[in-house]
């Protein structure tokens, strides 16, 4: 009933959808970086929609399952094999018992989410499974997962027999839509968008971006010539969100990730479309992108339907499970 | 004319604003506003973040527009702060006026930057120190680092700007911003003006609450010595 890491990964964590109304005592969020491949790999398997799962970044760990499971894997493709085969991504599988999940290459995206049926054996948090790192807390003893570590899973709900090493189901989640055109990135005008002067409004708009190495969980640096500002205010910090685009004193932008702080005092020149938070999630270091900006309108348009598809998927799912009398 | 703002926050969160002013009687009115809407939360609420002079609502957008039929959640949120704005009025009496005294340790092993604000404000060590507890300070905002006060106003002779290059500080460490005044619950580099050490613990992952301190509580410090930190040190381990 557990999976065991026989090999640390570089950064894998445990993450849900993220610990929410604590602001008050300055806790921030977390949860997963791609919330949509986190969803799809729950509902795949049949769980709610905010399960904990294994988020991964590449190199990631090798895992041991000590016990028959249901799983599947989404988001980036690292090119997951099951005892040395190549297995499917955005597909439930059952993996028999002693079986070992590798991923051998990063071929596209930059997170990867596994997801049990039944979730991870964490005990809630503030009400999250959510790893906070900074502060050691939340997730699996508060940190990233490493060598010999052992995931208990929550509950052992019954899946379908595994037959060899490997069975995998007949049904999957379509994601190409949501990660289609990786480099198109929409986001809606920020407070402080009119700071900046119309030259480097024009360069938001036109000029392409690339990720900086140096992002992380916390924030995603853009590499771009400095950016001007007509005006030069100190703002009293104020809430921020995932996807707040700040403009840092050295001109350069920051889109604020999971594990932002709760409170900022940069201007804020935007914010990510929460349905394209995905897609920002997966660019690696040095991909690049370009910004176009939307009303709030069209984002909470493309956010529900997202959304609704998603339950629809849900449904879906839960439909094929149960004609396997699960 | 009323004299607030409101703006989107992204597609899942809004802020309404008072201003960028630091004003007791606006962060009242903040917090009227939070009591009211904790006690008539919009559908799919998910946190209010409490600052100076504004407050942040983020909320769930499929779980508002299941509930609500509203052509954007944008709209109906932006409804329901002005109606919080109108009648949070009336819950700005019960702000629970909890005050904290908290023991600092200024003595100079703790205390890297007294000197600085010290030469700054044209003041001997103890005048700084007394001056510093002198006040009693208003909690406007946690944020930075989970327990992380930010309090006002300290005395304008005090009021040391930011250092230019943040450096690692010491879990429990008080400093001074401008006319801020706040407590590092955690180890963390920072560029606020270090005055000094208390051995109290801001954040306790283990305990609940794992923060005691809230937006529009109050603080006051009184000086220990370095004997009393360590004994209050040993008492909390």
């Amino acid at each position: 009933m557990s999976i065991q890491l026989i090999r640390s990964g570089i950064l894998d964590t445990i993450q849900d959808q993220g610990r929410h109304g604590y602001s008050k005592w300055g806790i921030n969020p977390s949860g997963t970086m791609d919330r949509y491949a986190a969803q799809a790999a729950n509902i795949l398997v049949g769980n709610a929609l905010d399960e904990a799962v294994m988020e991964m970044h590449f190199p990631s760990g090798e895992l041991l399952f000590t016990s028959d499971a249901l799983v599947s894997i989404t988001g980036a493709d690292f090119t997951p094999l099951i005892n040395s085969k190549a297995v499917p991504l955005w597909k439930p599988m059952v993996v028999k018992k002693h079986s070992v999940l590798t991923f051998q290459r990063r071929q596209w995206g930059y997170r990867c989410y596994l997801s049990v049926r039944g979730g991870f054996g964490i005990t809630p948090w503030l009400g999250s499974r959510s790893t906070n790192m900074r502060i050691s807390a939340g997730g699996f003893q508060g940190r990233a997962l490493k060598k010999d570590d052992q995931l208990n899973f929550r509950r052992q709900l019954p899946g379908p027999e595994a037959h060899d090493d490997l069975r995998i189901l007949p049904w999957r989640v379509n994601a190409q839509p949501v990660y289609h055109d990786m480099g198109s990135i929409c986001f809606v005008e920020g407070r402080e968008w009119s700071w900046l002067t119309s030259a480097s409004q024009q360069q938001v708009l036109s000029d392409p971006f690339s990720i900086a190495p140096s992002s992380d969980r916390m924030g995603c640096y853009l590499q771009h010539e400095p950016l001007a500002v007509q005006r030069t205010e100190q703002l009293l910090s104020s809430g921020v969100s995932m996807g707040t685009i700040q403009l840092l004193p050295a001109g350069k932008l920051v889109v604020l990730m999971a594990d932002h702080q709760t409170t900022g005092g940069y201007p804020r020149i935007g914010h990510i479309i929460s349905a394209h938070l995905p897609k920002l999630s997966q660019l690696a270091p040095h991909e690049s992108l370009r910004l176009r900006m939307i009303s709030v309108a069209d984002a909470e348009k493309m956010l529900f339907s997202l959304q609704q598809e998603l339950r629809a998927l849900q449904r879906a799912c839960l439909d094929k499970l149960s004609d396997y009398d699960l | 004319m009323e004299d607030f703002t409101i703006y989107p926050l992204g597609d899942q969160a809004l802020t309404f604003s008072l201003g960028n002013s630091i004003r007791q009687r606006d962060h009242e009115r903040i917090q009227g506003m939070k009591r009211w809407l904790e006690q008539h939360p919009p559908p799919g609420l998910t946190d209010i973040v409490v600052a100076y002079s504004s407050l942040t609502v983020v909320y769930d957008l499929y779980q508002l527009r299941q509930a609500t039929h509203s052509s954007t959640a944008f709209e109906f949120v932006s409804a329901a702060l002005r109606e919080a704005f109108h009648r949070g009025t009336d819950h700005t009496a019960d702000v629970s006026q909890k005050r904290w005294e908290v023991p600092v340790c200024y003595d100079q092993a703790f205390a890297p930057d007294l000197d600085h604000v010290a030469r700054l404000g044209n003041l001997s060590t103890a005048e700084v120190i007394t001056l510093h507890t002198a006040r009693v300070y208003r909690i406007f905002m946690i944020g930075f680092l989970p327990g992380f006060p930010y309090m006002a106003e300290v005395d304008a002779s005090i009021a040391a700007p930011r250092r230019d290059q943040p450096r690692q500080v010491e879990a429990g460490s008080v400093g001074i911003a401008g006319i801020q005044t706040g407590i590092y619950p955690v180890s963390s580099p920072g560029g606020w003006q270090i005055i000094g050490r208390t051995p109290l613990k801001m954040f306790d992952r283990g305990s609940d609450p794992p923060v005691h301190l809230e937006p529009g509580h109050e603080v006051r410090f009184y000086a220990v010595t370095r004997k009393e930190f360590e004994d209050l040190s040993r008492q909390r381990a």
